[in-house]
């Protein structure tokens, strides 16, 4: 056991939790706005892949490392509007819609990535972003590297955590979303747009997803491979749920979960020749599930989640 | 303006003038060139049953629908009537029009200084004033005597709280009309006279309300003007001193209602007796605590009370979907061993359910079929195992002339009747095994005038042959006039039952909020 408190005592430990962490930051904050304005996105998982592979190739073709984030970004956005016409305006089933996006990101990015490279036998790679240090921060004992020399991309999820939780509760624009997510007539009937509100949520929170998957092959790996979000984005539908629909929650979370990944992998370094690696890959699934038992029975769903609001619909 | 000379809007100025506003729904005409005026001020009743066409008008006053003829005016500012853009919420708010609709349009998960604030800031800024906000929200609380905590999430509040916060919504939007769509309808009559009393202080300032309602006995105790609407036409607009009760009632039907009469006889052997019963709640709110009670053959036993007050564990009781925790029902002189649906239907008890769309039928599927849903293992329905689908729909084709159940067939949709058809198919059901014992939840919610006299003459006929019937209703006029005996819940308690004849709709409403019975209260 002495092994244990070793490992979770050393500060390269918690540096590498957080860098797992950070793409479970984003997917999670940007499903969260989706389902605080009433709409699920399964879509989550294409999307990460989507936003992994076009950051990635807009840097391989010669763009700017912050370039590649944007594309991924936007090319998040357009799927998000995708799902978001297909299921805020007609109204069609957002869990058959999302795990549809999913399948068509997912594909598309396969494809458009053996288009461009036929014959590969190793995945070509870029020059990723590098760890920066906060000057000061970063000297502190412990907490110096453990928080204060990650990449860019990690800064910018911490920082996007807290600008999302200031809009969700404190401005006029957050209340609307929440309003929305709670109880679209409300929003209807004090003369502002649900279909608006909605679709841009959706938008927004898919650009996020992208961007957190983005940060895998321009940050935490230099090269894009298939099957690399390996189900990220259904755990950051669980964090949501974890997180009771608050990004401060939902960092927690994901930080959680990254710890848990962390430890599974120098568990399996240490004590990996007597118990077969693959329980120790269960582990933060395992643990995730009764993290999760234990908080969702606490949770409040947003009312109208998953509820398509048709105006003027005769009741 | 037709069918009067002197209306209060011809002297004051005007607050909004509709002009020959039609709207159709595929072939229903729901509004029909109708014309309608408001003054400063003024309250004014809009009168007619379901179906009559007031919601769709309101719906197009506030931009929900678009008229597909005719023009809307509201005074500006300055008091000149401007015409307002159509089909636009947005535009009625910015124009002083609000309207407290029947389902109260409010998050749940939100505080009330949520939802009076939602939308009244730029989406742009960065920042909420929920300081001058609540400054201002006090402020007209004041003036208007609506109380009501601005920090409680709307969830925790009562219906009638409920529609406090809805109409400070609309007055913090600065309207100067109030459109208030059927308000009473989930209020005590004592939370009612607080509205009224609210409302004529409103008005005294200069606000405008357009009042929708099917209750003359409200209507004529607070509006100054009333115009009724039938079948999608304005039929009369009188001054509301001048109205009369019976013709008013006739010209919002088209006909003269029948009044139904309790006759007076003297009950049978006790049926169904409950004692000290425990039960709880199938959807996890009030329990109903030590219920006592005795309703005997040709007595109807009426249930008043607040929703939420244990009526829906004490109905879940009687239809076998909750098992007492303690105390023992007996039906016909056996105590009620098992509790299942099916169990309590073979002991004899019909039920008719508070929600005829989630608990009555089964909406997609055809009427015959819901007609036998609840003797499918009799011989008569099946054999072996198979329906016996040409029996079936015999006898509902019989059932349905015999309860005139209009707008289809035996093989029509469910879900395309309208409310009074759907509960007469209910009734049907319920009726056709003759029970011994009736639960009528609420039945006739949501009913128009002769729906509502058709369901009333089937109880009271059940009653005559001989059955004990519980029935439940927030009418209490309608309880009062079918019950032999009524009780109230209050907190999951049964209160004593008294003869019909000593209470009154003040006394029940005082027992309605708790307050105990003093007995001369009346």
């Amino acid at each position: 056991m002495s092994d244990l408190f070793d490992i979770i005592t050393a500060a390269a430990f918690w540096s590498a939790a957080i860098r797992i962490a950070t793409p479970l930051i984003f997917g999670t904050l940007g499903e969260l706005i989706c389902e605080r304005a009433g709409v699920l996105n399964l879509g989550i998982e294409g999307i990460f892949t989507a936003g992994a592979m076009s950051g990635w190739m807009t840097v391989y073709l010669g763009g700017d490392l912050w370039t590649g984030v944007l594309v991924a970004a936007l090319v998040g956005a357009g799927f998000g509007l995708l799902h978001a016409v297909l299921t805020v305006p007609l109204g069609l089933s957002q869990h058959v819609t999302g795990l549809g996006i999913t399948l068509l990101a997912t594909s598309a990015s396969y494809f458009t990535y053996r288009i461009a490279f036929p014959n590969v036998s190793s995945p070509p790679r870029i020059e990723p972003f590098q760890p920066i240090s906060i000057p000061g921060l970063s000297d502190l004992p412990f907490i110096g590297p453990a928080l204060f020399q990650q990449t860019p991309l990690t800064y910018f999820a911490v920082f996007l955590v807290i600008v999302v939780a200031y809009i969700l509760a404190r401005t006029p624009l957050g209340l609307a979303i929440r309003a929305s997510g709670e109880n679209p007539a409300a929003v209807d009937s004090q003369g502002l747009s649900v279909y608006g509100l909605r679709i841009g949520a959706v938008m927004a929170g898919s650009a996020i997803m992208a961007v957190g998957g983005s940060f895998l092959t321009l940050s935490a790996f230099n090269a894009f491979f298939f099957e690399m979000i390996a189900g990220r984005g259904w755990i950051c539908i669980a964090l949501v749920v974890f997180a009771s629909w608050k990004p401060g929650k939902a960092l927690l979370g994901a930080l959680l979960f990254g710890a848990f990944d962390a430890l599974q992998v120098r568990l399996q370094q240490s004590m990996g020749g007597a118990i077969p690696y693959q329980l120790f890959l269960m582990l933060p699934y395992v643990l995730s599930i009764l993290a999760l038992v234990i908080m969702s029975r606490r949770a409040a769903y947003p009312n109208a989640l998953m509820i398509p609001f048709i105006k003027g619909q005769r009741s | 303006m037709t069918g009067s000379s002197q209306t209060p809007a011809q002297q004051a100025s005007l607050a909004l003038s509709i002009s020959g506003v039609t709207k159709r729904f595929g072939n229903l005409v729901a509004n029909d060139a109708i014309s309608l005026d408001l003054a400063e001020g003024e309250i004014l009743a809009l009168l007619g049953e379901n179906g009559a066409g007031k919601t769709t008008l309101m719906s197009i006053l506030f931009g929900h629908y678009l008229a597909d003829e005719g023009e809307i005016f509201v005074a500006n500012g300055e008091g000149h009537l401007a015409p307002l853009p159509p089909g636009s919420p947005k535009a009625a708010l910015n124009a002083g029009i609000g309207m407290v609709h029947q389902h109260f349009t409010l998050a749940d998960n939100l505080s009330v200084l949520d939802n009076i604030t939602l939308g009244t800031e730029s989406l742009l800024k960065f920042w909420r004033s929920d300081r001058a906000a609540s400054a201002r929200l006090k402020e007209l609380q004041e003036n208007s005597g609506l109380h009501v905590d601005l920090d409680a999430r709307v969830g925790r509040l009562s219906v009638g709280e409920r529609q406090r916060v809805e109409i400070l919504k609309a007055l913090y939007r600065g309207a100067r009309i109030l459109i208030l769509d059927e308000p009473t309808a989930v209020l005590t009559p004592q939370e009612s006279d607080a509205l009224f009393a609210t409302l004529k202080r409103l008005t005294a300032t200069g606000l405008s309300v357009i009042f929708i309602s099917h209750k003359l006995n409200e209507v004529l105790a607070v509006s100054d003007r009333l115009a009724v609407l039938r079948a999608g036409r304005k039929v009369a607009e009188i001054d509301a001193k001048a109205a009369d009760r019976a013709l008013l009632a006739e010209t919002m039907v088209g006909s003269a209602v029948q009044p139904n009469v309790r006759r007076a006889h003297i009950p049978g052997e006790a049926v169904i007796v409950a004692r000290n019963v425990r039960a709880p709640d199938p959807r996890g709110r009030q329990t109903l605590e030590n219920a006592d009670f005795t309703i005997r053959a040709g007595e109807i036993l009426g249930i008043a009370g607040v929703s939420g007050n244990g009526q829906s564990a004490l109905a879940a009781l009687i239809c076998g979907l909750v098992a007492p925790q303690e105390g023992e029902i007996v039906i016909a002189g056996e105590p009620v061993r098992r509790f299942s649906p099916r169990a309590l239907m073979q002991a004899g008890v019909g039920r008719i359910p508070e929600d005829r769309h989630h608990d009555g039928i089964v909406g997609t599927m055809r009427l015959w079929e819901n007609l036998a849903l609840e003797d499918i293992r009799d011989p008569a329905a099946q054999t072996g195992g198979f329906l016996r689908q040409g029996a079936l729909r015999i006898r509902a084709k019989e059932a349905m002339s015999a309860f005139d159940v209009r707008g289809g067939g035996p093989e029509t949709e469910a879900r395309l009747l309208s409310g009074g058809n759907m509960q007469k198919i209910i009734l049907a059901r319920v009726l056709d095994g003759e029970p011994r014992v009736i639960l009528a939840n609420q039945p006739t919610r949501g009913l128009d005038v002769g729906a509502v006299s058709f369901v009333h003459r089937r109880l009271l006929d059940a009653r005559a042959r001989g059955a004990a019937i519980l029935l439940m209703s927030e009418d209490l006029d309608e309880l009062l006039a079918l019950s032999d005996r009524v009780g109230v819940m209050y907190r999951g308690t049964l209160s004593a039952i008294h003869p019909a004849e000593d209470m009154t709709v003040r006394r029940l409403g005082l027992l309605m909020a708790g307050h105990d019975d003093l007995g001369d209260a009346a």
